[in-house]
């Protein structure tokens, strides 16, 4: 395949690179009063990246001589990563213009971090896997401590830089034992090498790979840093960490499990289910002495997660469009709810992360409040909101291969979730007035919330004939 | 009403209501008002509906009737339909509903329009229960019902509302979740959601002790059958007069409708072999609540606790496997949908007036509030049991039925006719009778018209369905002879079942 092709399939991340390169420029000269265009043009380039999926970039199949694949699968992430990134930038200057500290970089570094979780979702060699997952997280380290003068978002960005280098060390580790005993980096290749025998040499590169992909969706047991870095990281930055880099990972997981993994099911499929009953237990205990809701939405991503997870155990077609299905929802339930968060300011401004301060919000701002409790019941998987759909086909993906022993384990620590979902909408709707909030700033945000509520609304259930058929199209690009 | 999507446009209005609720403009009082006047029009129109559904019900005709299916969520489908067992709940539902908006009247007086749409948002699922003819669809409706009535509790209950909706929705949440599992099993192995083609459907015995077990941990605690039954009293006392009503005149008959409609005629085998797991918790309900309700000091819980004492007599009717059994069953289901009512509206109104539901408080209120204390003794009558008033039919069938299945349930079953009429009974004499010993209680006014206008429909109700049970037992016949016929090969051999000469029996077997 000529260079030329191989260019035409990657169209996405190079819009990508290239704007986020020349914006870097505008950056550079313009300071940081070209913030509000650079804002703009990164989000333009988003969308334009998004467009040129419907080009041969969308399913073309394979380029670079076996290490990136435009296929519908990463199309389909893709699209939910771009989502992902316009809007943690698009509510970004309302956020740090109070704090002053407004930089013409942050947008810069979100498209460098979707250019590495574009590249992460499209890669077929370890190679291109490793490159992608360091692009993306070198670039979230820093945005981590995007408000140098606070303490806490500097110590989140140490932690996660720490913690991440770890995982990454643990992800190389399983890829060169991977590479040693196959003799191959390609995801084919090391699926031939599965086939041929299942040695231990392959076996110890499959759990420390998975290891590391594990911590980078947070899936317990390697789920520490999430609380930390939520609750230290400005807000729109834990909304960016919450939605896009969580769907990257997560279709690369799948992937790495089914197109490197797939001979080797029965070997993961164990490590699988622990990490997601463990992360749907944890997640929602430890969620239930949180008094700071951007923790409490860390560990409600962890539960999360857990349920995604169920739906790739079967290592079926259908299980991998299960999983999808929940990624698209879970991102439109926790944009929605951080982008609320993002509406908790005291009456002089000051963010605050307390959930006592949402105290009686259903008297002194009932449509947020409205909203917020259709994220929280949503999340919770309460039908009829759509986030009851999610759970539903991951738990039909596991029965229809028989597994109903953990859907029924797995559908009961749904419940330990429950609890925590409605202590907010308590807060929210039972108790009397705190201090009010500032009245919202943005009318972006507001709009925004409006259409994640709708779509976490009963009406999202129109959309079931066509997210399946696209999810299915997408999952069978896969095997 | 060929093609006319009568049951879709039931859903529509308490829904579109609500939104006009939440949505219109307006502030403080004038909104206020104006949710009230919706939400009654809207359930007016409903009960409109409904009576337009019940006239135009075929008896005899097709099994399902006003039938509507479109396929728009992939997966499963807009699929309604009704027969003669939903027609009357959902009859009973649009019935109860303008009556709990009437009795809410002046009694909230805080955040009306989010009130009053959590009414016609539960209206709209109810609804959908008894019509949705998709498992997931009736799953959802089920399922939903949660969030209004966790809301109601939550933000219009009483002193220990919190811990009440707290317990209401985790309880229910648990007991449903292993359901949707079953649910899911269920369609991948018999490859439909449609509800009619599943109770067709032949589950492999091994799978029903399964399937049904997961059912019923989801309808026993909506039922709510002993031991999972703790919630309801808590979610009763707590929750306002309107929530309680609901709660014990529909939500409750969810319980018994899942049975009637998934656990049996899906799980026949399982039904059988679970018969003295369902007979024993009924016969533990009926004796065990009945004396918990006899030492209530709070008129609310006592009433809950006679509410778990009634449905122990449906569960008992529903597993007998024969036709009185069944009937007296449902027809208990409607007759206690209607007199826990009005028993909660009774209480209700005193309530309002003395803001408490402690016995003792009260006292001799017949001298001064005759009206009241005639309704109040009407409803009491119902709910004891006697001839010519609503429950006596019902109750009757079923406790035939249940001696029909077995002489040793009927036994137990009978004790909890007489200690229902001892604490009912009880209860009256201390609020009704006697010395008047608390002076705010002597001075309370009596009936105003607008609680005439909620209870005179109910007494009336009451008594027609006491007098002339037909009417009510007539649409539901073909259907209960329909299970009948899917569930009667798995029947348990009874221990009373009657060697009758040949020519005497069509006097003895059936009332038909």
């Amino acid at each position: 395949m000529s260079y030329m092709a191989s260019f035409a399939l990657s169209a996405p991340e190079i819009i990508l690179s290239f704007s986020a390169i020349l914006l870097m420029l505008v950056a550079a000269w313009g300071g940081d009063k070209a913030s509000q265009a650079i804002t703009w043009l990164s989000v333009l380039a988003l969308a334009a990246a998004g467009f040129a999926l419907l080009g041969p970039s969308g399913s073309a199949g394979v380029g670079y001589d076996g290490l990136y694949v435009a296929d519908s699968f990463a199309s389909f992430s893709k699209v939910l990563i771009y989502i992902g990134a316009a809007v943690a930038i698009l509510i970004a200057p309302g956020f740090f213009d109070r704090e002053g500290e407004m930089r013409a970089e942050y947008p810069v570094l979100i498209l460098l971090s979707a250019v590495g979780m574009s590249t992460m979702v499209s890669a077929i060699d370890m190679l291109t896997l490793y490159v992608g997952l360091e692009l993306q997280s070198l670039a979230a380290y820093v945005l981590a401590s995007f408000l140098r003068r606070d303490d806490r978002s500097a110590e989140a960005g140490l932690k996660y830089f720490v913690l991440g280098a770890l995982a990454s060390g643990i992800l190389l580790y399983g890829i060169s034992l991977l590479y040693g005993f196959s003799g191959t980096t390609s995801f084919t290749g090391i699926a031939a090498a599965m086939k041929a025998g299942m040695g231990s040499g392959l076996l110890f590169g499959l759990v420390f790979v998975l290891a590391g992909l594990a911590f980078k969706i947070s899936a317990v047991p390697f789920h520490m840093w999430t609380p930390d870095v939520y609750e230290g990281a400005p807000t729109p930055v834990t909304t960016f960490f919450a939605s896009a880099p969580k769907v990257a990972a997560m279709a690369l997981t799948v992937r790495v499990a089914i197109e490197a993994m797939g001979p080797a099911t029965d070997q993961w499929r164990q490590i699988i289910i622990f990490c997601a009953l463990a992360s749907t237990i944890l997640g929602g205990v430890g969620a239930i002495g949180q008094t700071n809701i951007k923790r409490l939405l860390a560990y409600s991503s962890i539960n999360n997660v857990g349920f995604a997870l169920m739906g790739l155990v079967p290592g079926t077609a259908y299980g991998a469009s299960s999983v999808m299905v929940y990624m698209a929802i879970y991102v439109a339930m926790t944009l929605g709810s951080l982008l609320c968060v993002l509406q908790m300011r005291t009456a002089n401004g000051t963010p605050t992360e307390q959930i006592a301060s949402l105290a009686g919000l259903s008297r002194t701002r009932p449509a947020l409040a409205a909203a917020f409790a259709i994220f929280m019941f949503s999340l919770a998987g309460i039908p009829p909101l759509f986030g009851f759909y999610g759970k539903f086909i991951v738990f039909d993906a596991l029965v229809d291969v028989g597994m109903w022993p953990l859907a029924m384990i797995g559908i009961a620590t749904s419940v330990i979730g429950a609890f925590y979902y409605l202590k907010v909408v308590k807060t929210m709707y039972f108790d009397e007035p705190a201090a009010p909030l500032a009245p919202s700033r943005s009318a972006a945000e507001g709009v925004l919330i409006a259409l994640a509520a709708l779509f976490v609304s009963p009406l999202g259930y129109l959309a079931i004939p066509m997210l399946s058929e696209v999810t299915m199209n997408a999952a069978h690009s896969l095997f | 009403m060929n093609g006319f999507p009568i049951l879709s446009i039931m859903l529509a209005v308490p829904l579109v209501a609500a939104i006009w609720c939440l949505l219109s403009p307006g502030e403080g009082e004038a909104k206020a008002q104006s949710a009230r006047i919706t939400a009654l029009a809207a359930t007016l129109i409903n009960f409109a509906l409904g009576l337009v559904l019940w006239n135009n019900y075929q008896e005899g005709g097709p099994r399902w009737q006003f039938v509507e299916r479109a396929d728009i969520f992939g997966r499963f489908s807009w699929a309604l339909g009704i027969d003669g067992i939903a027609l009357m709940l959902i009859v009973l539902s649009v019935f109860l509903m303008p009556l709990c908006i009437l009795a809410s009247w002046k009694a909230i007086g805080k955040r009306v329009p989010e009130y009053m749409g959590a009414f016609l948002l539960m209206e709209t699922l109810m609804i959908g229960v008894f019509a949705a003819q998709d498992l997931f669809l009736f799953y959802i409706m089920f399922e939903g019902g949660l969030i209004p009535m966790y809301l109601v509790i939550g933000i219009w209950g009483g002193a220990r509302r919190i811990y009440a909706s707290y317990k209401f929705f985790l309880y229910t949440l648990l007991g449903s979740v292993l359901m949707l599992i079953a649910m899911l099993y269920m369609a991948r192995t018999a490859g439909t959601t449609d509800v009619p083609s599943l109770m067709a459907y032949n589950f492999t015995p091994r799978a029903q002790l399964w399937l049904f077990l997961a059912f019923f941990a989801s309808f026993a605690v909506k039922m709510p059958m002993w031991p999972v039954h703790t919630w309801l009293p808590d979610a009763h006392v707590e929750a306002p007069t309107a929530g309680s009503v609901i709660l014990a005149g529909v939500l409750l008959k969810m319980g018994g409708y899942g049975f009637i409609r998934f656990a049996l005629p899906m799980f026949p085998d399982a039904s059988a072999h679970y018969f003295w797991l369902v007979m024993g918790l009924s016969m533990i309900a009926t004796v065990y609540t009945s004396l918990v309700a006899l030492v209530q000091k709070d008129m609310k819980k006592l009433i809950a606790y006679s509410s778990v004492a009634h449905m122990a007599l449906v569960t008992f009717g529903l597993f007998t496997f024969n036709r009185q059994g069944i009937e007296g069953a449902l027809m208990v289901m409607l007759g206690h949908g209607l007199v826990s009512g009005a028993l909660f509206l009774c209480v209700g109104v005193v309530y309002d007036r003395l803001h408490t539901r402690e016995i003792s408080r009260y006292g001799g209120i017949a001298n001064n509030m005759p009206a009241y204390a005639t309704f109040f003794l009407f409803f009491t009558m119902a709910s004891v049991g006697l001839p010519g008033l609503s429950n006596f039919p019902g109750e009757f069938l079923a406790m035939m039925g249940t001696y029909k299945a077995s002489s040793w349930a009927a036994f137990i079953a009978v004790t909890g006719i007489i200690t229902g009429a001892a604490y009912m009974l009880y209860l009256y004499r201390r609020i009704a009778f006697g010395p008047q010993k608390n002076a705010d209680a002597a001075a309370m006014p009596d009936l105003s018209a607008r609680e005439w206008l909620v209870l005179a429909p109910l007494a009336a109700a009451v008594l027609w369905m006491g007098v002339y049970p037909e009417s009510f037992l007539a649409p539901m016949r073909a259907d209960v002879g329909a299970l009948l016929e899917r569930i009667q090969p798995a029947a348990p051999p009874s221990d009373a079942a009657l060697t009758v000469p040949a020519a005497v029996s069509p006097v003895i077997a059936g009332e038909r």
